[in-house]
Order: structure tokens, then C-alpha cells, then sequence
């Protein structure tokens, strides 16, 4: 091969080295992973199923709480909470229709829901304000009358 | 003899590229109908439903229009590298495969019994004649990759010792890399949508599906980059007279995506749930893998380009960029969609960041991600070239060469301001695939709404741009005759160095592929089936 296509093919080569210990060590010492949740639900059956038979907001701690919300045809299911400025907020949802977004703007917390599946982020809400929470996912005709809100006081 | 063969081929290319054009133009009327809904400027008309316009603008666009091209390409540049006598029965079978597939799962869209956009994310539950449509026309291309494959195999058989023509090397990469993609999404239409769409089935396996149409789905892209390589590697140097300035690198970088292209799909599913966090970083580190041939493929590119000028006695960057032909359309077209490539590899890698892709995830981001790479350098590419085609199989002159020209520049325009605005108003926060994205004029949506003028504003112009490009297209088919215009492909530059053999043997490189597709997914489809999961039933909420 040429001199320069050498030199050219050890940039990209080096350059996609760098890039990949550059992820690995993020992985292992900052523990920098993919989001993942591993927990399966009847989709015919998440009314009936703790805890989405009684979706909500639950305080488990001082300012730590989870929010179980159901995002079904074309709403989530409780539409709003509220927590205070500087909570720890688990939200755990799932869908007992078709896929569905979860997605809070201004916010990592982004999330498919998927019918037979939880899904959960956890994400803490430092500055009061009115957050919207939106379905990113085409989910059918009324998909974009489909939001709510995190109000944070 | 040969003569007459090579026309009745063109015929066949040409049935290709017409019908991609047909796709591209419905395509555009709903995109930029959706561009003013979106922008409320004008409401989409009460008969027609925007999630409608969105399924049927994306399969005609990335679907259709590209496919149909890709096959006209490939088949043209291996009937002209290997010319003989043979029979067109396969490749005509398979583009009426393809038409009939397309014609099904159009009517379907159109008709309202499918508006389940052009992922079909179950349980959406389609009319079974869209998914028996999209296969078919995916089993037509398979038949493509058959012919190409036979005139592949009839040179080696005859050419003993002889390397394979560099175009038809790319090509039959390119069709060895779809069919292996493809064989996820037809696994997905023939076990698991079409008997659920027919009822013979109850419920579907929601995350299995969302794998194999991912495992599809990504590779996809590079199907349709491949496409747009064959051209900027082989075609593109003919335009300022230049040269492939490697055998070998070309070869290599149509192998490499070859075999990188299909173990990367789970980084399109790092927010779904029902996946370990280490498949996902598996394939985070996957994606990484085709930095390379993108890297070689830029290198390739502009060392043509200097070569070329250096032999002209051209020295210096800006004297090499001003020496190149950008008065010709076939020239302009592709060169503009590289440039807006650069931006479409800065977003790339933003996504394939696990972390920073939970902020853009469906957001309008992606959606201008896809249009600043699928929307930009490969359509670029393609209706640049198709003014250096179309006259030289239809054997008239090319109508209108200034419109030509104007319309890749806008083009260039109008998808660098749609893009931009829709990456912005992604960054802050606005969904993607979402007819009304006001939510009752909430902060956060007043301030994405400017971003969506000008959408609109790109988008309209991006239409002017497409009539512009279907009147040159079909005005061509009324010129004068010249048929002194013939199809060649670039050399390759006689200081190139010896391709070394092991990059002839593209079975060992597909083996390889194959291989690295089932490391790849074994364990993630493993733990899906060794799970306790819950099937969902199919449901139409449109």
C-alpha cells in the first residue's frame, strides 16, 4: 500500500482506539453504562398489578421518592406530580396498549415503554419549575394530546 | 449484438431510476405538507391525517426511493462491468417483485389501514397487505442481489486469475451486506407480524420484533451509504477527469462495511427496556468500528481530487477545491452531499453516545440527523447522478442543465436550514413523529416553535427543489438524441499500489459478517427467549 494510505488507515484505527478506551474506562471506573431495567408485566393486566394498581408518587426517603405512571392511549396515568426543589425522583412506567415515549424536556429522562415491559429512569430535579412530560413515540391519532407535567415547588 | 443488449439493459435501469423518481415525488408533497402543519401554517387537508402523510413519507423516501435506486445502480454497474450476453428474466422479476410489493403497501397507507409509520412498531397492527407488500418488495431486492451475484460468479468461472471489476466488487458487497441485514426484518414479517396481522397468532413478542427490525434497521443506513460510495469512488472522478486513487482502499472499505454494518443495531434501543446494559455496550463499541471505513472513504475522496489537480499543475487546498467542476450537476450534487456528510458524522456519533442520546432520543434531533445524512449526501448523490445517467441510457441529451444545476445547490440550501432547525429544536426538547407540537403553549414548547418556521422554510424550499429535479428528470425523456455519451466508470490511478488477494474472497468476508451478526445478537435474543415475557395483542388506535 501507499506510504500515506498507512499513515491515513493508523488515524482512523488509532482514532477509534482512543474512542473505545475513552468509553471503556468511563464504563468501568465512572460506571458510565447504558440505561437498562430488566422487568417483565402482563399487558393485559397492569390495572390489576402492584404497584401500577395504584400508580402514583411514593416518598421512600427524605426527598427520594418513585413515581409509578402508567402511559396507555393517549395519556399518562396520573398526569402530574409534585415534588419538591431538589428531590430524587425513580419513575417506573409502563404501557398497557401500544409503544409509548416517555420523555420529561430539559431532562435525561427518556424512556420507549413497552407493552410486557417496566421501564424506569431515575433523575433529580434541582430547579422549580413546570417541567413537561411528553410521548415521543407515535403512538396513534391523539398521540400528540398525549403529556403531562413534574411540577417541582 | 452487444449493442442492442446493452439497450435492452438500460430499459431495465431505467425502470429503476423512473420509479424511484415517481416515489421521491409523492415523498416530498407529504414531507413538505407535513413541514407547514408542523409550523401551523397551513392544516393538512380534513380528508388526509398527518400520521398518515408520515408513514407513507417515509417509506416512499427511505424506503423506496432509495432502494429502487440502489438496485438500478448496482445492476447497471455490473451489466456494464461484466458485459455479455444474458437474460434480464431475473432482473425484471425482480423489479416488478418490488413495483407489485411497493404498489400493496402503498394502497394500504393511503387507503388508512396502515398508519403505523415506516418502523411498524408492534402491536400496531397493520392490514396484513402492508406487511406482505414490504416483504415483498424486500424478497425483490433479494433477487438483485442474485443477479449480481450470478454475473459475479460467470466472471469468475470464465475469467480465471482475473480480479473482479471494482465496481462490481462494491456492488456485490453492498448486496451481500443487505441480504445478510435483511433476513432480521424478514424473520420479523414472515414469523411474527404477517400470521399476527392475519389473526392466525394472538399476541406478539413486542421486544423481539423492536430486535429484528433494529437489526435491520441500522444497516440499512449503510446500505443506502454504500449506494452513494459506489458513486463517489467510481463516478464521481470522472467529472473533473480524475482517478480512483486506490484499488485497494476501495476495496477494503466496501468490505469493512460489509462485515460492521449489522452487529451495531441495539444502539437505536439504548432506552428500551428489556435489554442488559451490556448488549447495549456491546454494540456502542461496535458502532465505533465504522469510524474506519469512513475515514479511509474521506481520504480516498479528497486524495482523488489533489491528484487530479496536481497532474493539472494545481497546487494548494482552495486552488484544488476552485479547480473542481462545480457547474455540473453530477458533479455538484454528490460534492454538496459530502459536505453536508461531515455534519451527519458529528451527529452520528452524538447518538451512538449512550449518554448524550437519552437527551435527543426521538426528539426532532434524530429526525434531522436522518435528513442531513439519508435526505443529504446519499439523495444528493443519487439525483446528481441521475443527470449523468439518465441521458446516457436514454441516449438524449440532458433538458435543462442550469435548472439541474440549480437544484443541487438548493437542495444544499434548503436541507442545511431544515436540518439545523430540526437538530435545535430536538436539542430543546421537541418530539419527533408529533403532528401538533405546541402542548397547550408550554415554555418548553414556545421555544422550539421558531425552530419549526424554519423547518418550514427549508422544507418548502427542499420542494421547489424536487419539482425542479422531476421536471429535468421526465423533460429528458423529450430531448434531442445524442447517444455519443457513453457510460464508463473511473480508473484507477496507475501509481496505485497492488491490491493484496485476500480482499477477492467476499464469501470468507460474508462468513465473517454472518459471524459477527450472531455474536452479536446471540445473547440479547437468547435472553428474550429464556425469559418470562408477556405477548401484547395487536391494536389500531388510528
Amino acid at each position: 500500500m501507499h506510504r500515506a494510505e498507512k499513515i491515513w488507515i493508523g488515524f482512523g484505527i488509532g482514532m477509534l482506539i482512543v474512542f473505545l478506551i475513552i468509553i471503556g474506562a468511563a464504563a468501568v471506573s465512572e460506571n458510565m453504562i447504558p440505561p437498562s431495567h430488566v422487568q417483565t408485566i402482563d399487558p393485559t393486566k397492569v390495572a390489576q398489578t402492584p404497584p401500577f394498581d395504584h400508580p402514583g408518587l411514593r416518598q421512600v426517603g427524605p426527598k427520594t421518592y418513585e413515581a409509578y405512571i402508567i402511559a396507555h392511549i393517549f395519556a399518562f396515568d396520573p398526569p402530574s406530580i409534585t415534588v419538591p426543589a431538589g428531590s430524587r425522583v425513580t419513575f417506573y412506567t409502563t404501557s398497557p396498549d401500544v409503544v409509548h415515549g416517555f420523555f420529561i424536556a430539559n431532562t435525561a429522562v427518556n424512556m420507549m415503554v413497552v407493552p410486557g415491559w417496566v421501564s424506569s429512569a431515575t433523575h433529580v430535579f434541582r430547579t422549580p419549575g413546570s417541567y413537561l412530560l411528553l410521548c415521543n413515540e407515535y403512538c396513534g391519532t391523539g398521540h400528540h394530546y398525549m403529556y403531562g407535567s413534574v411540577e417541582v415547588k | 449484438m452487444l449493442a442492442v443488449q446493452v439497450k435492452r439493459e438500460n430499459v431495465l435501469v431505467l425502470a429503476h431510476l423512473y420509479f424511484s423518481t415517481v416515489a421521491l415525488m409523492i415523498g416530498a408533497v407529504f414531507g413538505f405538507l407535513q413541514a407547514l402543519s408542523r409550523a401551523h401554517w397551513a392544516s393538512a387537508p380534513v380528508w388526509f391525517d398527518y400520521y398518515r402523510m408520515l408513514t407513507a413519507h417515509g417509506v416512499l423516501m427511505a424506503i423506496v426511493f432509495t432502494t429502487f435506486f440502489i438496485c438500478g445502480l448496482a445492476t447497471l454497474l455490473t451489466y456494464r462491468a461484466i458485459p455479455r450476453e444474458r437474460a434480464l428474466g431475473l432482473g425484471w422479476a425482480a423489479w416488478w417483485l418490488m413495483v407489485l410489493g411497493t404498489v400493496a403497501a402503498a394502497y394500504t397507507i393511503l387507503n388508512g389501514n396502515a398508519t403505523v409509520l415506516y418502523t411498524f412498531y408492534a402491536p400496531l397492527k397493520a392490514h396484513p397487505a402492508f406487511y406482505i407488500g414490504t416483504t415483498a418488495l424486500v424478497i425483490g431486492t433479494w433477487l438483485v442481489a442474485l443477479d449480481i451475484a450470478l454475473n459475479a460468479a460467470w466472471f469468475w468461472r470464465t475469467h480465471r486469475g482475473e480480479r473482479l471489476p471494482l465496481v462490481v466488487h462494491g456492488s456485490l458487497c453492498t448486496f451481500v451486506m443487505w441480504f445478510i441485514a435483511t433476513i432480521g426484518v424478514a424473520i420479523e414479517m414472515l414469523f411474527f407480524l404477517i400470521p399476527w396481522s392475519l389473526g392466525w397468532t394472538p399476541t406478539i413478542n413486542v421486544m423481539m420484533t423492536r430486535m429484528l427490525f433494529w437489526y435491520f434497521g441500522h444497516p440499512l443506513v449503510y446500505f443506502w451509504i454504500m449506494g452513494a460510495y459506489l458513486i463517489w469512488y467510481n463516478i464521481v472522478p470522472l467529472h473533473y477527469g480524475g482517478k480512483v486513487f486506490s484499488d485497494s482502499l476501495t476495496r477494503l472499505a466496501f468490505l469493512l462495511l460489509l462485515i460492521l454494518s449489522t452487529p451495531v443495531g441495539i444502539h437505536h434501543e439504548f432506552l428500551e427496556p428489556g435489554i442488559a446494559a451490556g448488549w447495549k455496550w456491546l454494540h456502542t463499541m461496535n458502532t465505533y468500528g465504522v469510524v474506519v471505513p469512513s475515514i479511509m472513504t474521506a481520504f480516498v475522496i479528497f486524495a482523488s481530487f489533489e491528484v487530479s489537480a496536481q497532474a493539472r499543475g494545481i497546487k494548494g487546498f482552495w486552488s484544488t477545491i476552485r479547480s473542481l467542476p462545480w457547474s455540473n450537476p453530477a458533479f455538484s450534487g454528490p460534492a454538496l452531499g459530502m459536505i453536508l456528510f461531515i455534519f451527519g458524522g458529528f451527529g452520528g456519533i452524538v447518538n451512538a453516545s449512550y449518554s448524550m442520546d437519552a437527551i435527543v432520543h426521538n426528539t426532532m434531533w434524530i429526525v434531522g440527523h436522518f435528513h442531513i445524512t439519508v435526505g443529504g449526501p446519499v439523495a444528493l448523490t443519487f439525483v446528481g447522478t441521475a443527470y449523468w445517467l439518465i441521458p446516457r441510457l436514454t441516449g438524449r441529451r440532458l433538458w435543462a442543465p442550469k435548472l439541474a444545476l440549480a437544484q443541487t445547490y438548493s437542495w444544499f440550501v434548503g436541507m442545511a436550514i431544515m436540518s439545523t432547525a430540526m437538530h435545535w429544536a430536538g436539542i430543546l426538547g421537541s418530539p419527533r413523529r408529533t403532528d401538533d407540537v405546541t402542548y397547550v403553549g408550554t415554555a418548553a414548547a414556545n421555544a422550539w416553535m421558531g425552530e419549526m418556521h424554519w423547518a418550514a422554510i427549508g422544507g418548502g424550499i427542499l420542494f421547489l427543489s424536487i419539482i425542479m429535479f422531476a421536471l429535468v428528470a421526465f423533460g429528458t425523456l423529450f430531448t434531442e438524441r445524442d447517444e455519443s455519451q457513453a457510460i464508463v466508470f473511473a480508473a484507477v490511478d496507475e501509481h496505485a499500489a497492488q491490491t493484496p488477494a485476500f480482499m477477492d474472497r467476499i464469501g470468507s468476508w460474508g462468513l465473517a459478517a454472518i459471524v459477527l451478526a450472531l455474536l452479536a445478537y446471540a445473547g440479547p435474543i437468547h435472553d428474550l427467549l429464556s425469559m418470562h415475557t408477556f405477548g401484547a395483542p395487536g391494536m389500531r388506535t388510528w
